[in-house]
C-alpha cells in the first residue's frame, strides 16, 4: 500500500493505503468522489476519463494513482462550476456540443488542452486535436463549433491570457 | 495504447491489473538496483504501452519501477549534427519541437501521429521503443535514422537500431537493463508516413525515409517499414533503386518503391490482408520519399 | 395554439449545466452504503456444454461474499426466461436464462456471477472460477445456419429458423415477367455494435423492511424494465422500483431487459446489500445487443423509362443465439419499409429469422429501417446505372406524389404526409448537383475519382399505435401546477440525450405562460412518474410530447373554469391567449396559469363541483406511425492508390414535420448521419468461424472520431403530420437511416469508371483497392 499526496482541483489530498494498482480514474471517482470523470472503455481509446495532469491532458484510466503523487490534477469539477462556467463549458452549452453528456467531460478537458497547444485552431486542427476522444451522439459537428467558439471567447478575453492560467484560476 | 489488440491473446476484461509493488527511484543506479532485486520487475515510463497490457493482464509484473523520479532522462540535446534524446522524453515534447521537424522530420512526423494527444502527453520515446510493437511507429523511424540505443545495466552499452528490435514485443534489452538515451545524426531530408488502422490508429503500413540528397538528386536512402512483419525492416531494394532518382520525378520514385516489402512474411488481419499491406508498402514508401525530398 | 416565443427557438438545453460540470449522476456514480460489486464469468466458447463449475477457490478469496452459477439461480427458484415482446404467430422461443444453466451459445454468455467488497477483488476472484466445458459444433454463418445438417443453436427446436414471414401484394410475378429490365443483387447489411460511450451498469438495492427492490439501470425503458423484472424476479410490480439515472447514450441498445439487470437485482435481494455492476467495454462488445446483420437477396423490375414495377426481397436476418426483447421483430420492419418513398405496387418479400452462435441482434438506431432504405436506395442506383439514367431522374419518376397522402403502401403501411420531390430538389440545389456532375467529369479526365451519392429516404417512427407494436405504444405526461406557481412535468418517456427536458419545457412555457426556469421536467423513476413506455423508435416528442400537449389542454380547460368563476364570466367566453387566461371582449380580465394554480390550491374559490388542485395526467395513443423523410447527398473522392474514401461534402435536407427546437433537431441529424456513415465506411462486428469475437475492443471496432467525420450542411423542409396534435415527426433515427446508402452510392458512383457496381459494407480501403484492380491508376478513361 502506498501513500499518495496529490493536488486535485487546487486542494491538497494526502491518502494512505492506496493500492499501487489503483488507476487514477478510480482514485478520483471512488476515493475523492469526483465522478465527473467517466470510464468509457478499457483500451485507452475513448478519452471519457481525460483529466489534466500538471495542465496537460491525460487518460486517467491509463495511469496509476501513485504516478500522480506530487503532481496536480484538474478534473471537470475543478474547471468551472454551474455558477462560473469555464469558457469551454460555456461554449459546449451554447453550441449544443453535447447530447447524452457522457463523453463531454473528457471532451471538454481535451479541448482545453488543445487550446493550450493551439490557441486559434482550424477546423482540421480541432478534429485532429480531439482524436483521443470518442463521441457517439453529436457527429462532432457542434463539438468543433464549440471549440471554435471557446477559442474566440478566450482570444477576446484580456486576462487571463492563456488557457493554462485559466485552468489554474478554475482550480483554485 | 501501443500494442495491436490482435497480436496478443486477450485474457482479462481489460480494466483491472494484478497487484504489484511500486517504486520510484531517484537515479538510474537506484533503478537498476531495484530492477535486479525486484521480483518480475518492469520499468514504468509513461505507461501508455505497459498499463493497457497490465489491465488486460497480458503483462503481470510484480514490481514496477517508475522512472519519473529521474527527470534527467527527459531531454533533447543537439551537439553539432548529432542528437541525443532521453528515453523519458514524451511524444508531445518531440511533437512540439520545431527544431526537430527541420533536423529529423521522420521522428517529428512519428511523434505527431502516434496515439492521440493524451497518449502523447504521457507516453515516452523510450517506453514505446522498449515495447517494440510490430505496428509501432518509432521502430521504423529508429531504423531509418540508424539510431543508437544507449542501455544502462551492469555496464553501459550501445545497441544499433538494427540490433535492437528482435521480435514482436521483444528487444535486445536484458532483464536488468534500462534504455536511457537514443542518439542519431541529423536527417534534414526525412519523413515518416503511415496508413492507419481505422480503429486503433496503429500503422497498417508505416514507412520512415531518410534521404541524402545532392541538389535535387537522391544520393542515398534509408527506408524502414513497420506494420508488416514481426520487426521493422529496411527495404534495401528500394534504397538501391532510389539512388540517382530526381526528387521531383514522381514516376521514378514510384517505380523505385515497387516491391518495398519483397521477401517479407507480411501479416494480414480483418482490417488489411497481407496482399493489401504489401501493395501499400510501395505506395506509402513513395509518398514518404516525396515528403522527404523537400526541406521540412 | 398560442403564438410561440419558445417553441421553434434555439433554446439552450436545460440538462446541460449538470452535464458540462461533471455533476450529473450516471449509474456508475451511484454509491450506496454497504454497496458490494458484481463481476460476471463469461463463456469463452461460442457453443459448449457446461460440465462443471469449480467456485470454491473464488468463494474462499478474501473479500468475496458469494459466487453463484446458473444452476444455483435455478435451484433458488429463479427459473424464468428473459422476455421477448412480439406478435409473430409461429415464433420459436427457446428458453433464455439470465445465467446459462447447462449450455452456452455465444461467446460472452454469463455462466456465473461473483460478488465482492470491491471491483478489484471481484476481478481477481473471477480468475479463480474454473469452468469445464465440452465444446459443441458452432454455427456462425447465416446462410449455413439455414441448411440441413447445420449445427443447431438450440437442439430442442430442431431448426435454426426461428420464424419465416412471407408477404406478397399485387402481381409481382407478372411484373417481373413483363419488365424491361430486372436488376438482381445481394446486399449484405453487416452486423454493428451500438457502442454508447456509457456501457451498461446496474445498482440494485433491497429494502428488506418494505420487501422492495430498487434497480438503477442505464436503460431507455424504466417502466417496461420494472414490469419485466417483476415477472422474472417473481415480485409484485409494486415491489419493484426502476430508476434510469443519467443515461450515457442508448441508440436502442438499452431498450432491453438484460440478464445482468435481473441477476444484479436478484443478488441484492439474496444478499441484502446494495450490489453494483459496471460493464467493461470488452463485456459490452460481447454481451450488449448488436444491430443489423441481414443478407438481403433483392430483385427489382423496371420499365425502360425507369418506372419501378416490382420488388422481390429475401431477407435472411441473423437473430443471434437468443431472443432479446425485440430481436425477432426488428427484421420485419425491413419488410414493411422496403418500398421506400416509391410507388411499388407489386412486391414479394420474405423475412427469415435465424439463430446463430452469436450475441443477439436487436434495436440499433434505425432498427430494421436502415436495412430497408439501404436496399431500396442501392437498387434505385443500380437501376439508374443499368438504364443509363441519372439516379435523381429515376427517383423523380417513382416518388409518391404529395397529393397521394395519406398513402397506403403495398406492404400495408399508411404514410401520413410527405413531399419527397421537394426535399430532393432542395438538396440537389444546395449541393449544386449539376455543378458536381460537371466537376466529376472534369476530374475523371485528370485521373481523379469523385463520386456523388443520393439517398431519398422515408422511415417509420413515432412508435407507435399500440395495435401495431409488440407491446404498448402510447405514452403519458403529467403536469402539476404547484401552489406557488412553478410547474412540474412528469413524462413517461426516458430521454438520454434527446433534450426533452428542454423541448417539453418550451412547449409548456408557451402554452401555459410559465417562465421556462419555473418548469421542471422529471423522468426516469417509476416511483415518481406515472407509467410510460420510454424513449426509442423516435417517439419521444411524437408520442410523449403529444401526451404533454393533451395534458396542457386539460390544465388550460380547468384554469379557464377557475378564472371564469372568479370573474363571474361564462367559461365559454374565457380563453387562453399568449399563455394567459383572459376574456377577448374585456381586456381588463387577465389571469396567469400560476394564479389559477394558486386558487386551485386554496380550494375555497372554485366553482361548485370542481376539485381542488391544478394538475393533469394524460396519455396519447397514436392513431398511426409518423413518416419523416429527406434527401441526403454525399460527395466522396477516392484515393485510387490506397482505396481510401474521403467525404468531400455532405448535404442533408430532412423533413421531420414541425420543429420545436431546431438546435436539438440538427444535433440529432448530425449524430445520426455520423452513425450511418460509419456503417458505410468503418464499422463491422466480426466473429470468426468458431464464434470468437474479433472486434471486441475499441482498438478493433472502429467508431469514428472527429477526423473521420465530415462537416455536415443541413437544411429542412416542414411537412406537418396530422397523426398527432403537435404536427411533429421523429428525428432520432432519420439521419442514420438516410446516410448509409448516400455514402455507399457515392462511392459506387466514384468507382463507375472501373466498372464496379457494388461492394459490401463497410467500404474498407482494401475492398475498393481490390475492386479497382491492382494497376488501375491512370488506366481508366472517364
Amino acid at each position: 500500500m502506498a501513500r499518495v499526496e496529490v493536488e486535485v482541483n487546487g486542494t491538497r489530498h494526502e491518502l494512505e493505503g492506496v493500492e499501487p494498482r489503483l488507476l487514477l480514474v478510480h482514485f478520483l471517482r471512488e476515493r475523492l468522489g469526483l465522478t465527473g470523470t467517466h470510464i468509457g472503455c478499457d483500451t485507452s481509446s475513448c478519452g471519457a476519463c481525460t483529466v489534466l495532469l500538471d495542465g496537460k491532458s491525460v487518460k486517467s484510466c491509463t495511469m496509476f494513482a501513485v504516478q500522480a503523487d506530487g503532481r496536480a490534477v484538474t478534473t471537470i469539477e475543478g474547471l468551472g462550476s454551474s455558477a462560473e462556467l469555464h469558457p469551454m463549458q460555456e461554449a459546449f452549452w451554447a453550441q449544443h456540443g453535447l447530447q447524452c453528456g457522457f463523453c463531454t467531460t473528457g471532451m471538454i478537458m481535451s479541448a482545453v488542452d488543445l487550446l493550450r497547444r493551439i490557441p486559434n485552431p482550424s477546423e482540421g486542427e480541432i478534429r485532429a486535436g480531439l482524436e483521443g476522444n470518442l463521441c457517439r451522439c453529436t457527429g462532432y459537428e457542434n463539438i468543433v463549433a464549440a471549440v471554435r467558439a471557446a477559442a474566440a471567447a478566450l482570444a477576446a478575453m484580456e486576462t487571463p491570457k492563456t488557457i493554462g492560467e485559466l485552468v489554474e484560476v478554475g482550480g483554485r | 495504447m501501443e500494442s495491436d489488440g490482435s497480436t496478443f491473446e486477450r485474457e482479462g476484461d481489460g480494466m483491472i491489473p494484478t497487484t504489484f509493488n511500486y517504486f520510484r527511484p531517484h537515479s538510474i543506479e537506484e533503478a537498476l538496483l531495484l530492477l535486479r532485486q525486484g521480483e518480475a520487475a518492469k520499468i514504468l515510463a509513461g505507461g501508455q504501452s505497459l498499463i493497457p497490457m497490465m489491465k488486460l493482464r497480458v503483462a503481470e509484473p510484480k514490481t514496477l519501477i517508475d522512472l519519473q523520479g529521474v527527470p534527467e532522462l527527459a531531454h533533447v540535446t543537439w551537439a553539432g549534427g548529432h542528437c541525443t534524446v532521453g528515453s523519458l522524453t514524451s511524444h508531445a515534447t518531440l511533437a512540439a519541437d520545431a527544431d526537430l521537424r527541420q533536423k529529423a522530420g521522420a521522428l517529428w512526423d512519428a511523434a505527431n501521429g502516434l496515439g492521440d494527444p493524451q497518449v502523447r502527453n504521457l507516453g515516452t520515446i523510450g517506453g514505446a521503443c522498449a515495447h517494440a510493437d510490430p505496428s509501432g511507429d518509432y521502430p521504423a523511424v529508429m531504423l531509418a535514422l540508424d539510431a543508437c540505443f544507449i542501455v544502462a545495466g551492469e555496464k553501459t552499452r550501445e545497441v544499433a537500431a538494427a540490433e535492437f528490435f528482435k521480435g514482436t514485443f521483444e528487444t535486445a534489452l536484458g532483464a536488468g537493463e534500462i534504455l536511457t538515451k537514443i542518439t542519431f545524426d541529423a536527417a534534414p531530408r526525412s519523413a515518416y508516413v503511415k496508413l492507419e488502422h481505422a480503429a486503433s490508429h496503429y500503422a497498417l503500413v508505416g514507412v520512415a525515409v531518410v534521404l541524402v540528397m545532392s541538389r535535387d538528386t537522391i544520393e542515398d536512402a534509408r527506408i524502414a517499414i513497420t506494420g508488416l512483419a514481426d520487426v521493422p525492416f529496411r527495404a534495401s531494394g528500394v534504397e538501391r533503386s532510389l539512388r540517382g532518382v530526381k526528387g521531383n520525378n514522381v514516376a521514378a520514385i514510384k517505380s523505385a518503391c515497387a516491391g518495398a516489402a519483397a521477401g517479407q512474411d507480411v501479416r494480414g488481419d480483418i482490417q488489411a490482408s497481407s496482399a493489401y499491406r504489401t501493395a501499400m508498402a510501395d505506395i506509402v514508401a513513395a509518398r514518404a520519399v516525396r515528403v522527404a525530398t523537400d526541406p521540412r | 395554439m398560442a403564438p410561440s416565443a419558445m417553441v421553434g427557438a434555439r433554446i439552450r438545453r436545460r440538462e446541460d449545466p449538470r452535464l458540462i460540470t461533471g455533476r450529473a449522476t450516471y449509474v456508475d456514480d451511484v454509491k450506496l452504503v454497504g454497496m458490494v460489486h458484481a463481476a460476471f464469468i463469461r463463456s469463452p466458447y461460442a457453443h459448449a456444454k457446461i460440465l462443471r463449475l469449480q467456485m470454491a477457490k473464488a468463494k474462499a478469496h478474501p473479500g468475496v461474499l458469494a459466487v453463484f452459477s446458473g444452476a444455483d439461480l435455478h435451484a433458488a427458484g429463479m427459473t424464468a426466461s428473459l422476455p421477448v415482446a412480439h406478435k409473430l404467430p409461429d415464433l420459436k422461443t427457446p428458453p433464455h436464462y439470465p445465467l446459462a444453466v447447462d449450455e452456452v451459445r455465444f461467446v460472452g454468455e454469463a455462466v456465473a456471477v461473483i460478488v465482492a467488497s470491491d471491483p478489484y477483488v471481484a476481478r481477481d476472484a473471477a480468475e479463480l472460477v474454473e469452468v469445464e466445458y465440452d465444446e459443441l459444433p458452432v454455427v456462425v454463418d447465416l446462410e449455413k445456419a439455414t441448411t440441413s445438417g447445420a449445427p443447431l443453436v438450440h437442439a430442442a427446436l430442431g431448426t435454426n429458423v426461428a420464424y419465416a414471414m412471407p408477404f406478397k401484394a399485387g402481381d409481382p410475378d407478372g411484373a417481373f415477367a413483363s419488365a424491361d429490365v430486372v436488376v438482381e443483387r445481394r446486399l449484405i447489411n453487416q452486423r454493428l455494435a451500438p457502442v454508447p460511450i456509457e456501457t451498461r451498469g446496474v445498482v440494485a438495492q433491497w429494502d428488506a423492511g418494505a420487501g422492495r427492490v430498487t434497480i438503477h439501470s442505464s436503460t431507455q425503458i424504466p417502466h417496461l424494465l420494472r414490469t419485466q423484472l417483476s415477472l422474472v424476479l417473481g415480485l409484485a410490480e409494486n415491489k419493484v422500483r426502476a430508476i434510469a439515472p443519467e443515461v450515457g447514450g442508448g441508440f436502442g441498445s438499452k431498450l432491453n431487459v438484460y440478464a445482468e439487470e435481473a441477476v444484479v437485482a436478484w443478488l441484492a435481494m439474496r444478499l441484502g446489500r446494495p450490489v453494483k455492476w459496471s460493464e467493461t467495454r470488452s463485456e459490452c462488445f460481447q454481451a450488449m445487443i448488436h444491430g443489423r446483420d441481414q443478407i438481403d437477396d433483392c430483385e427489382i423490375a423496371a420499365k425502360r423509362d425507369g418506372t419501378i414495377t416490382g420488388l422481390r426481397v429475401r431477407i435472411l436476418a441473423n437473430l443471434g443465439a437468443y431472443h432479446q426483447l425485440l430481436t425477432p421483430v426488428i427484421p420485419t420492419l425491413t419488410l414493411l419499409m422496403a418500398p421506400g418513398c416509391y410507388r411499388i405496387a407489386n412486391v414479394d418479400i420474405e423475412v427469415k429469422g435465424v439463430f446463430t452462435n452469436t450475441m443477439s441482434t436487436d434495436a440499433y438506431r434505425g432498427a430494421g429501417r436502415p436495412e430497408a432504405t439501404y436496399l431500396i436506395e442501392r437498387l434505385m442506383d443500380l437501376v439508374a446505372r443499368k438504364l443509363e439514367l441519372d439516379p435523381a431522374d429515376v427517383r423523380r419518376r417513382n416518388f409518391i406524389e404529395p397529393s397521394a397522402f395519406p398513402f397506403t403502401t403495398s406492404t400495408g403501411l399508411t404514410y401520413d404526409s410527405g413531399d419527397y420531390a421537394n426535399t430532393m430538389e432542395k438538396a440537389l440545389q444546395l449541393a449544386d448537383y449539376r455543378g458536381l456532375r460537371t466537376r466529376q467529369a472534369a476530374l475523371r479526365k485528370e485521373g481523379r475519382f469523385l463520386g456523388i451519392g443520393l439517398s431519398t429516404y422515408v422511415e417509420v417512427c413515432g412508435m407507435g399505435p399500440s395495435a401495431a407494436m409488440p407491446a404498448a405504444g402510447w405514452d403519458s405526461a403529467t403536469i402539476r401546477v404547484e401552489p406557488t406557481g412553478s410547474v412540474t412535468v412528469l413524462t413517461g418517456i426516458s430521454p438520454h440525450g434527446q433534450g426533452e427536458e428542454t423541448t417539453f419545457a418550451q412547449l409548456v412555457a408557451d402554452e401555459l405562460g410559465i417562465p421556462i426556469d419555473n418548469i421542471a421536467v422529471v423522468h426516469g423513476d417509476t416511483d415518481i412518474v406515472q407509467y410510460g413506455v420510454g424513449t426509442f423508435g423516435s417517439r419521444g416528442t411524437a408520442v410523449g410530447g403529444s401526451a404533454l400537449k393533451l395534458a396542457i389542454e386539460t390544465i388550460q380547460a380547468k384554469a379557464i373554469r377557475i378564472a371564469a368563476h372568479q370573474w363571474e364570466a361564462n367559461p365559454d367566453d374565457v380563453e387562453y391567449r399568449d399563455g394567459k387566461i383572459g376574456v377577448p371582449t374585456d381586456p381588463s380580465k387577465s389571469m396567469t396559469t400560476a394564479e389559477a394554480g394558486f386558487l386551485a390550491f386554496m380550494g375555497d374559490k372554485l366553482p361548485p363541483g370542481l376539485e381542488p388542485g391544478l394538475d393533469a395526467t394524460r396519455r396519447f395513443e397514436p392513431p398511426n406511425f409518423v413518416y419523416p423523410f429527406g434527401t441526403h447527398v454525399c460527395v466522396v473522392e477516392i484515393d485510387s492508390e490506397t482505396g481510401q474514401v474521403k467525404i468531400v461534402r455532405y448535404v442533408a435536407v430532412d423533413d421531420c414535420g414541425k420543429v420545436l427546437n431546431p438546435m436539438i433537431v440538427e444535433g440529432q441529424v448530425h449524430g445520426g448521419i455520423a452513425q450511418g456513415m460509419a456503417q458505410a465506411l468503418y464499422e463491422e462486428v466480426v466473429y470468426d468461424e468458431y464464434g470468437q469475437l474479433l472486434t471486441g475492443t475499441l482498438m478493433d471496432y472502429a467508431i469514428p472520431h472527429a477526423e473521420q467525420v465530415p462537416h455536415f450542411e443541413l437544411d429542412r423542409t416542414v411537412t406537418e403530420t396530422t397523426v398527432n396534435p403537435l404536427g411533429v415527426k421523429g428525428v432520432g433515427e432519420a439521419g442514420t437511416i438516410g446516410s448509409t446508402p448516400a455514402v455507399v452510392n457515392a462511392v459506387m458512383d466514384a468507382l463507375a469508371p472501373f466498372g464496379v457496381e457494388h461492394i459490401d459494407m463497410p467500404l474498407r480501403p482494401e475492398k475498393l483497392w481490390k475492386a479497382m484492380g491492382p494497376r488501375s491508376n491512370g488506366k481508366v478513361t472517364a
